[in-house]
């Protein structure tokens, strides 16, 4: 048995940043009282076209954003369905998933990618030097980082910001919100494109970093990972990042242990993830949940 | 200014002519969708819903149509009792997979004796158990920890996919296949093969089955006490307190009934159809069924309709693929199509556009 | 100088006209109340104002110029705030949120919390700015909604029957601040069906039926009772009971507590009472007093220990409903819309869902419909349920309709004691009038009654003996008779703690 603990922190970030990412996408829109659970689907289809985009045209940072930008237009579909035509906000979100799968495959049949695309690591003068602390914290690629920022960007919007407080008002009560004259279905559509973007983002990290390949079903259940840390968060901002990085901590001790030839069979080890997800989420009492959570909405009274 | 205004009553027009309104948009948008990868949209639509059918070599694909549909009828039903009352079983697939490898344990444990009398009977009880444990999973969880039965069903699927990858390379591997992944083939052991009631019409066990199951569900939600609950749960939790529904045995009988019809599903399948516990077995019938069980309307005989066109689309999308080169992802967009047009029309049924001044948002 | 001039405002929704060519004044500094029953059309022609509702026809001028809010915002902006009925509050959130949430352009919280304990002080209305209103009472909860509305410099204030949720010496301290407020300037629009506060708060006076103005008076120069005909269009009975002849207890309870399943509501403590044959007992309160957690311990929603709760000398504290029903204790929860029925169901299966154990409508749980659609045509004809037939949809009948159906649905299955939370809320006199006669004759026929109610006047009405409930806990029972609002206001915990602020 030897693994370096150091290597072994250091991937754990990079493994967690794609479930982080959904996740805090995720978090937003049920603050904002809606349950979608096409995360997975918006996360494959954003995986794909952020793939395509990063290798045509040769700059990695041009697939994160058509990957953020396909992962919202495909949750405008999620948002005109729930919002619009008031469908079951649970079937929607599946059927979102299941298309997400169909459609990055048929996107993706012909994608081909250069070996040479790489997202730079960054290094930062003196921090990178740290010992320890530096090749496990400091030496990142942006998005490890930006994932953070982001954490940091929502939390400070639900608490401090007009904005936040109002999303935070149409999720705990829309009727109310509603007749205080603010627009429920405004607010609700603009939460879900932003947690559709951040899906995107989520999906093209796994293919453009994580992997970084193509292959059919490459998210292999990250989107209901990050679901589960929704709720293990208590829907609170900072606590995704414990419960990103908790979940990445174990995939990337799994793989560490596959490698090493443990005993176990590895398919057994595979199996952790999900494992840990639901122990976790037995053992977190959540938290409180908006209130108007799932609820359709329809402005007639 | 087009908007919404809510019916005082459901409109019962609307509840049979949706589902239609649904397949028929569909087929529209999935043209355009075959259009755009450039094949011939009203050659495509053929190929997929009238040659399986009416074509030419339609006797070949028929029984393949039930074979696809006796799956997912069966697993849908069980669903739609779940669906009704509020209880999210997603993991149909897991209980599924499950299902077969407990179905098809029990018929490899006895090779090769044969006693069907004995056999085929056994493999049905502890396949349908299996499913029925494994769903068991979930519902206690949400009963006594109320943890999320969406999530947790949904990752049992991705530990069962694990486990038959690894049953099929170790416990359940065919000693005589050369090393090769996968079990004995059950439909050559005559004790736990499950052929064909009628000879080639693709009406084996399950079929068989999933018209029971049909007859049964419809049947416990007209005229049953279990059915009336089911659905007061779900379209009123509160009212369903008041009236002494019990919410958590609820969830158990739900998950319970989803599961068992998952795992028979998975059980016929393996002793049928695909003959043999392999990595490549789950076949997305458990997610596909959840289309299914909204296309029927959650309603029994809705559902054997659903199936059979849900059916028509594998096969017709095999068909597409083989003649027409369709990819075969374009079958599984189509289906995810199919169901997001019967969410968006069932609206029809509650409310109805009007033409108008529009009201403060 | 009048502020506000509402020109034949027309609306109509489908089947109903809920308001029709309603033209009224209201003067600056005037407190104009609006009157009529439930279904009348007033809420209509408040959400008109406060620009909710679009009228059809008519038109509103505000200080002489037109005045057409598009939503809330711009009412608001023009100087209209409301407090509603069903508050518009956020549970989670606290005291300073909920007001910013209904401020255009709040101050800084710093500067809000300031703002907030000066308006406090100045009308007598102390509130926390960082308490979560989820734990508040709902009287603290409603200067929530009054406050944000000060905040603001309302030229006008719309109060939507404020005074459900208040204690009698609650609503003196209330109108208290209205006056002041009016003489401040500010005109008050004051929405209401009850008449001894109109007569005791309002100058003036606009009586609506069946969305039509019918009169316009000065409330203190008109008899309660010919206002009473005014705002029903006929003369009503009071309803009669046969000489009271109180038999055995039927239910006991002793030491009953039990914790709030949700969040934010009140748990029971130690609560006692017993109920005779023959008897109507009222239960008091200002809402969320626990009111609904009473009601689920003793339909068996809540389950307790079993000798909590003794029905005829037999413990039933941890039986379910429908066991309680069986040995012949029946319920109606207040809210019948999804709790007491089931909005999407047909009337026959709302009448299934309680009666199957009383009338055996099952058998080997096989539901015998013609038996189950049989008892809803009686419960429809023997309470006079509007409705087009007994397939109809729950969600398609008016309230006082719903809740005749659901009394009766409960009163035919001849229950040995029933429990009912808010009889005739938000149900049209006629109705009323009714739903109290058939209690009165259940309890006459030899049944115990146990009504709960916010309405104490119903309750001072029909109700032989008294008992208030507060905070989740139950005070002695007393004979009705000889009681006074005042008396009763003071069970209900006086004005909590307003009395000292307003000294």
């Amino acid at each position: 048995m030897d693994i370096n603990p150091i290597l072994l922190l250091a991937a754990l970030m990079v493994a967690s940043t794609p479930i982080l990412l959904a996740a805090i996408g995720e978090l937003v829109v049920e603050r904002a009282g809606v349950l979608n659970l096409g995360v997975e689907g918006m996360m494959i289809v954003g995986a794909v076209c952020g793939y395509i985009a990063g290798h045509s045209s040769g700059n990695p940072y041009f697939g994160f954003v058509g990957a953020a930008c396909a992962g919202a237009v495909v949750s405008l579909v999620f948002a005109v369905l729930t919002q619009f035509l008031l469908t079951n906000q649970v079937a929607t979100g599946l059927g979102l998933t299941m298309f997400g799968l169909g459609l990055s495959s048929l996107i993706g049949q012909d994608a081909v990618g250069s070996p040479d695309l790489t997202v730079a690591k960054l290094s930062f003068p003196i921090l990178s030097d740290i010992p320890v602390l530096g090749p496990i914290l400091f030496r990142h690629d942006l998005m490890v980082y930006l994932s953070i920022v982001i954490v940091a960007g929502v939390w400070a919007f639900l608490k401090y910001s007009r904005a936040g407080l109002i999303l935070r008002a149409v999720g705990e009560n829309h009727e109310a919100a509603h007749a205080l004259g603010y627009n429920v279905r405004r607010v609700r559509v603009f939460a879900i494109l932003f947690g559709g973007a951040c899906a995107g983002l989520a999906g093209a990290y796994i293919s453009l970093v994580r992997v970084p390949q193509w292959i059919d079903g490459i998210t292999a259940g990250a989107g209901w990972i990050a679901l589960a840390i929704v709720v293990f968060a208590s829907w609170k901002p900072w606590r995704l990042i414990a419960g990103a990085y908790l979940f990445g901590g174990v995939t990337v001790l799994q793989l560490n242990l596959q490698a090493e030839g443990l005993k176990i069979p590895v398919e057994y080890l595979s199996m952790a993830p999900y494992l840990a997800t639901i122990i976790v989420l037995v053992m977190i009492r959540a938290g409180r949940a908006p209130a108007s959570l799932g609820k359709p909405f329809h402005p007639s009274s | 200014m087009l908007r919404l205004e809510k019916r005082p009553q459901p409109s019962r027009a609307w509840t049979y002519g949706a589902p239609v309104l649904a397949v028929i948009l569909t087929i529209i948008f999935g043209m355009g969708l075959f259009a755009i990868l450039g094949k011939d949209p009203l050659i495509a639509i053929k190929t997929i819903f009238w040659d399986p059918i009416f074509g030419p070599f339609a006797h070949f694909y028929r029984p393949e149509i039930v074979k696809k549909a006796a799956p997912l009828v069966l697993i849908a039903v069980g669903l739609s009792f779940g669906f009704r009352a509020g209880i999210w079983n997603i993991g149909a697939e897991g209980q599924y997979i499950i299902g077969a490898i407990c179905g098809a344990g029990v018929a490899l444990a006895f090779y090769p004796m044969e006693a069907r009398w004995l056999i085929f009977p056994l493999m049905i009880v502890v396949g349908l158990v299996g499913g029925l444990l494994w769903a068991m999973i979930p519902a206690i969880l949400r009963v006594v920890f109320k943890t999320n039965e969406i999530l947790v069903s949904l990752m049992l699927v991705y530990v069962a996919e694990v486990l038959i990858k690894a049953f099929s390379i170790g416990l359940l591997r065919n000693p005589e296949g050369f090393g090769m992944p996968g079990s004995r083939n059950l439909r050559q052991y005559p004790s736990a093969a499950n052929l064909d009631l009628i000879p080639n019409t693709g009406f084996h066990w399950g079929a068989l089955a999933a018209l029971m199951a049909v007859v049964a569900a419809y049947i416990l939600f007209t005229r049953h006490q279990f059915g009336f609950n089911v659905r007061l749960a779900g379209q009123s939790p509160r009212a369903a307190g008041f009236a002494g529904v019990n919410a958590n045995r609820l969830v158990i009988l739900c998950m319970g009934i989803s599961g068992a019809l998952a795992g028979l599903a998975g059980l016929f399948e393996v002793a049928g159809p695909s003959g043999q516990i392999l990595g490549s077995f789950p076949a997305f019938y458990g997610f596909t069924a959840i289309i299914v069980a909204f296309l029927g309307r959650l309603h029994p005989v809705g559902i054997l309709f659903a199936g059979l066109i849900m059916a028509l689309t594998y096969i017709g999308g095999q068909a597409a693929e083989a003649q027409l080169n369709l990819p075969a992802a374009a079958i599984l967009t189509f289906q995810g199509m199919l169901l997001f047009c019967l969410l968006a029309v069932d609206v029809l049924t509650n409310y109805r556009f009007k033409f108008g001044q529009r009201e403060a948002r | 100088m009048k502020l506000l001039e509402l020109q034949g405002l027309t609306k109509a929704y489908p089947g109903v006209i809920a308001n029709s060519d309603v033209s009224f004044d209201i003067d600056k500094g005037q407190i104009h109340a609006v009157l009529g029953e439930n279904g009348a059309g007033k809420s209509t022609l408040v959400k008109t104002i406060y620009g909710l509702v679009r009228p059809d026809k008519g038109q509103m001028l505000l200080e002489g110029a037109p005045f057409a809010p598009t939503d809330p915002r711009s009412a608001r902006a023009a100087g209209v705030a409301m407090v509603f009925q069903h508050f518009s509050l956020f549970d989670a959130m606290s005291v300073a949120e909920n007001i910013a949430l209904g401020m255009e352009n709040p101050p800084k919280t710093q500067d809000l919390a300031t703002q907030i304990q000066a308006a406090s002080e100045n009308y007598g209305l102390p509130l926390s700015p960082d308490r979560i209103v989820g734990d508040l009472s709902a009287g603290e909860r409603q200067r929530v909604e009054i406050i944000r509305c000060l905040l603001q410099n309302p030229k006008l204030l719309i109060m939507d029957e404020p005074t459900s949720v208040l204690t009698p010496q609650e609503v003196d301290i209330l109108f208290g601040t209205l006056r002041l407020l009016a003489s401040e300037g500010t005109s008050i629009l004051y929405i209401s069906h009850k008449l001894q506060e109109i007569r005791a708060l309002c100058e003036h006076a606009t009586v609506l039926r069946q969305g039509k103005v019918v009169g316009t008076f000065d409330p203190r120069e008109m008899s309660n009772r010919d206002m009473a005909e005014m705002m029903v269009g006929k003369t009503l009975t009071t309803p009669k009971r046969a000489a009271v002849t109180t038999g055995q207890p039927l239910l006991q309870v002793s030491g009953l507590s039990a914790p709030s399943p949700h969040q934010f509501g009140t748990s029971l403590k130690e609560i006692s009472f017993t109920l005779h044959a023959g008897e109507v007992l009222g239960i008091g309160g200002v809402a969320g007093n626990g009111q609904d957690e009473l009601v689920a311990a003793l339909s068996g929603e809540i389950r307790t220990s079993d000798d909590m709760i003794l029905l005829e000398d037999q413990g039933i504290g941890a039986d379910g409903p429908n066991a309680r029903r069986a040995l012949g204790l029946c319920a109606a929860p207040e809210e019948r819309n999804g709790h007491a029925a089931a909005p999407d169901m047909s009337l026959v299966e709302n009448a299934l869902m309680t009666a199957k154990t009383r009338l055996s409508l099952l058998k080997k749980g096989f539901i015998d419909w013609p038996r189950s659609r049989a008892f809803a045509q009686e419960v429809i004809a023997r309470f006079d349920v509007r409705t087009p037939s007994p397939e109809t949809a729950a969600r398609a009948l008016s309230g006082g309709n719903l809740q005749k159906f659901v009394i009766g649905r409960e009163i035919i299955q001849n229950p040995r004691v029933l429990v009912i939370n808010q009889p005739t809320w938000g149900v049209d006199a006629a109705a009323a009038a009714a739903i109290r006669q058939a209690l009165l004759d259940l309890a006459s026929a030899g049944s115990a009654v146990l009504v709960i109610s916010q309405d104490l006047e119903e309750v001072l009405e029909i109700t032989d003996r008294f008992a208030a409930l507060n905070e989740g806990t139950l005070s002695q029972a007393v004979p009705t008779a000889g009681l006074t609002m005042e008396k009763i206001g003071l069970m209900l915990g006086g004005a909590h703690d307003l009395e000292v602020a307003h000294a």
